[in-house]
């Protein structure tokens, strides 16, 4: 029965395969190529300058800055937002009250469910806009209003949100401040990414459990936690590449795209600048490659670090 | 949990993709492996890769004949060509070219103009210049293509024939002479005019005439009258200046006219020529000192330094504040919620000092740039398609439809029922010696970065106006000393 078996595949595969091949692998050799050369982005001339553009990548103080908000963002996003979507997703299927037979979640919590994901739904840049009302910096802004009808600011005194490079804890305060859009953006994916997993362990493991008298925090560290290892750490995986790009909020949300004054370049800011704004086509690629190879080296990490034996149910 | 094992027959591939839900330790699709992969597949895809295919690129295109070249039809179209216009969404709106598409198809009745309107002017056609780009580009707004790149990879056409050939409207004159002044030089890059700018922007200071005729107030015309004034408009519940701090060029524009009028030509010539020392002159330190007591004593609308060019707009037409610093696009822009009441005006930048050398000076000049890419398949058209543009017809409707004058001359002479149009027509007759103009941050896309942080920390209060001057001196330096980047200068 194996026999025919590859032409099968090769038949489903081929077309897929040509267009990534041509849309997808190519380019990127392309680009390989121009990170070799001064290109400055329209002319037919490609100067090879060999490994000029990486020299000068390490030696760039811009570079370096984005790179610790990459990093910034690369531990800040999926903490917190596992931390969060963990949590929540442990209130909706087993926090329930705990005084009647059975495991059960919150009160209302498919509702919960539905508001929580509804953020997923929106595209990052209509994010983006609706959070500019939030954080304008002015009393017209949501926030500034409400804290100034309340008189916890002073009218003279709004917050300035994303245009506040004011460093809390050494990291500028616009930085912190796309941290938390992105939060709220995604912890709703992965809070019902985890309930799915968490639905998948079986009732009688909790039920074992709690007849041996684990609390709720006892039963979620030692049976829920472990469980979900695998999920999570994909979780991770995922965040990881999100916090390598957030290339849309700095570039919607942020004065003259990365301000104030660099407090929130980043990788992705950077390689728009030098290949669309100052004509140093050839570098971005390099910068992109260098991105490329941090990913990796990352994701590979990742998946080492992970790696264990798997517990089947 | 687990299912029944299928059959006895080995799994095939479709078998395991379909129960790849179910525990089979022997597959290597798992759904978790599965999710494993595509996640670390996506890692590779995604955020690097997605921007390392934007660095890609392609090969060359072909080019359309050209007809007979007479009076009439001076770059010689071939009938049965067609020219791919790319218009700008933005401000202006998208309109006026329709009506200069009639114009065209008028006399060239063989010929299909195709007109698009986008505001992705860079993300859709600088990929373009690979194959064919389109045969006429609205190069304008927020995600324009940097001009000196596109000069410095010689891409553009050079539009000195357009300037030569006879008017649209009169045989007898040539296009050049049918151009408001300054025109032409906005448009000429090393000797070569390579961008014919439509649009004849005056910049200035906005206020409401309403408003200050009920208060009996005058618009300054230095900084001293504007300090000795600003107390009464606080005093009356508004805020004297708002600007839109988050796009720091909206700043420039006035801090540059007040260099301009403080130091003199010479000033702004040695700024943008990168000459030691050229941030470091009387005229810049005394701009900043103004600048930094504005800011300092809180003249400003709270929060301005956060605003985007619209909500600081929006601001002022709400009331909250009397002055505004843009350029005459911005009764187009808000069109929709000026207040019925407001009377809108334009006057001059008010001068830094008694002692200015060029007080009087008006920043006015063209925008809103057409170019006509190098490798266009019909770069005739293109041009063909500019002289209609340009013709009496043409610049009065472009007028009439957007508020704004056209670089061709008389173009607003029939609109009336704008004060702000007939402020800045007035503005104009008014000006003295030359008009300002600064080429830097068109010339070095790290100073134009550069500076506009610095502005934006200028104007939130974070730098003080010597510290302003040092960065901006050393930003210009860094420029002059790195031999890979191509220098231009002016006089």
């Amino acid at each position: 029965m194996r026999h025919g078996r590859a032409r099968f595949i090769t038949g489903f595969l081929a077309l897929p395969v040509v267009l990534y091949l041509y849309y997808v692998v190519a380019p990127f050799g392309q680009s390989v190529y121009f990170s070799f050369t001064s290109w400055r982005g329209f002319s037919d001339e490609k100067p090879f300058v060999g490994l000029d553009n990486y020299v000068r990548l390490f030696r760039d103080e811009l570079v370096r800055k984005a790179f610790w908000h990459n990093v910034f963002f690369l531990v800040a996003v999926p903490v917190s937002t596992i931390a969060l979507a963990l949590f929540l997703a442990f209130l909706l299927n087993v926090g329930g009250q705990g005084n009647r037979a059975g495991i059960r979640g919150v009160r209302g919590s498919s509702v919960y469910k539905v508001i929580f994901f509804f953020p997923q739904l929106l595209s990052l840049v209509l994010v983006a806009i609706l959070w500019q009302a939030l954080y304008r910096g002015d009393d017209q802004g949501l926030i500034n209003g409400l804290l100034m009808k309340l008189h916890v600011i002073s009218r003279d005194e709004p917050l300035k949100f994303v245009s506040d490079p004011t460093p809390f804890l050494g990291v500028p305060a616009v930085l912190w401040w796309l941290l938390l859009i992105a939060i709220w953006g995604g912890t709703g994916f992965y809070m019902v990414l985890f309930s799915a997993a968490m639905q998948s362990i079986p009732r009688d493991i909790y039920e074992a459990a709690l007849l041996d008298g684990a609390s709720r925090v006892a039963s979620f560290v030692r049976v829920t936690l472990p469980l979900l290892r695998d999920t999570v750490s994909v979780a991770w995986v995922y965040l990881g590449f999100i916090a390598l790009d957030f290339y849309a909020l700095v570039f919607v949300m942020t004065p003259s795209q990365g301000g104030p004054n660099h407090a929130s370049e980043i990788f992705a800011s950077q390689i728009n600048f030098n290949a669309f704004n100052s004509g140093r086509y050839g570098y971005a690629c390099a910068l992109a490659v260098a991105l490329t190879i941090f990913a990796l080296l990352l994701a590979a990490l990742q998946l080492r670090v992970i790696r264990r034996d798997r517990i089947e149910f | 949990m687990s299912e029944s094992p299928t059959a006895s027959r080995a799994p095939s591939a479709l078998d395991r993709l379909r129960h790849a839900e179910t525990p089979d330790t022997s597959s290597d699709l798992t759904r978790r492996n599965l999710l494993g992969r595509a996640a670390a597949a996506g890692l590779l895809a995604t955020p690097a890769a997605s921007l390392l295919a934007a660095c890609a690129g392609g090969s060359s295109g072909t080019k359309t004949e050209t007809g007979t070249k007479t009076p009439d039809n001076p770059f010689g179209v071939a009938d049965n060509s067609k020219v791919d216009v790319i218009v700008f969404n933005g401000g202006l709106g998208d309109e006026y070219p329709k009506f200069d598409k009639t114009l065209f198809d008028q006399k060239h009745s063989k010929v299909t103009v195709n007109l698009s309107s986008t505001q992705k002017i860079k993300t859709e056609n600088q990929p373009k210049f690979q194959n064919v780009p389109p045969d006429l580009i609205n190069n304008s707004g927020a995600d324009l293509m940097a001009l000196d790149t596109l000069i410095n990879d010689g891409a553009l056409t050079d539009l000195g024939p357009l300037l030569d050939a006879p008017s649209w409207d009169d045989a007898n004159a040539k296009v050049r002479d049918t151009l408001l002044p300054g025109t032409v030089d906005d448009g000429t890059y090393s000797g070569k005019f390579y961008v014919l700018n439509y649009a004849y922007t005056v910049f200035g200071i906005w206020y409401d005439q309403a408003l200050f005729d009920r208060n009996s107030w005058t618009v300054p015309t230095t900084f001293d009258e504007f300090f000795t004034l600003a107390p009464r408009i606080k005093t009356a519940g508004y805020a004297p200046f708002a600007f839109a701090g988050k796009y720091p060029y909206y700043m420039r524009w006035a801090l540059m006219s007040w260099v301009w009028q403080a130091g003199g030509r010479q000033a702004m010539v040695d700024i943008d020529n990168l000459k030691p020392g050229a941030w470091k002159v009387d005229a810049v330190t005394a701009t900043m000192a103004a600048v930094e007591k504005m800011v300092k004593d809180k003249l400003t609308l709270t929060g301005s330094d956060t605003l985007s060019h619209t909500e600081s707009q929006q601001a002022w037409l709400d009331g909250k504040a009397a002055f505004l610093p843009v350029g005459t696009w911005l009764e187009n822009e808000m069109r929709k919620t000026i207040p019925a009441a407001f009377k809108m005006k334009i006057a001059n930048f008010w001068g830094v000092s008694k002692s200015d050398k060029a007080a009087g000076a008006v920043y006015a000049g063209s925008g809103e740039g057409w170019i006509v890419p190098k490798k266009a398949a019909n770069a005739a058209g293109g041009m063909e398609f500019l002289r209609a543009m340009m013709s009496k017809a043409g610049a009065a409707k472009f007028a009439e439809l957007t508020s704004s004058l056209a670089s061709v001359k008389g173009s607003g002479d029939n609109v009336t029922n704008s004060t702000a149009l007939k402020s800045a027509n007035d503005l104009m007759k008014t000006a003295k010696g030359d008009l300002v103009s600064f080429k830097h941050p068109d010339w070095y896309a790290d100073l134009d970065k550069a500076e506009q942080n610095a502005i934006g920390e200028l104007m939130a209060g974070r730098m003080t106006g010597p510290a302003f001057q040092d960065t901006m001196q050393a930003a210009a330096d860094k420029i002059a000393a790195d031999s890979s980047i191509k220098k231009q200068t002016r006089t």
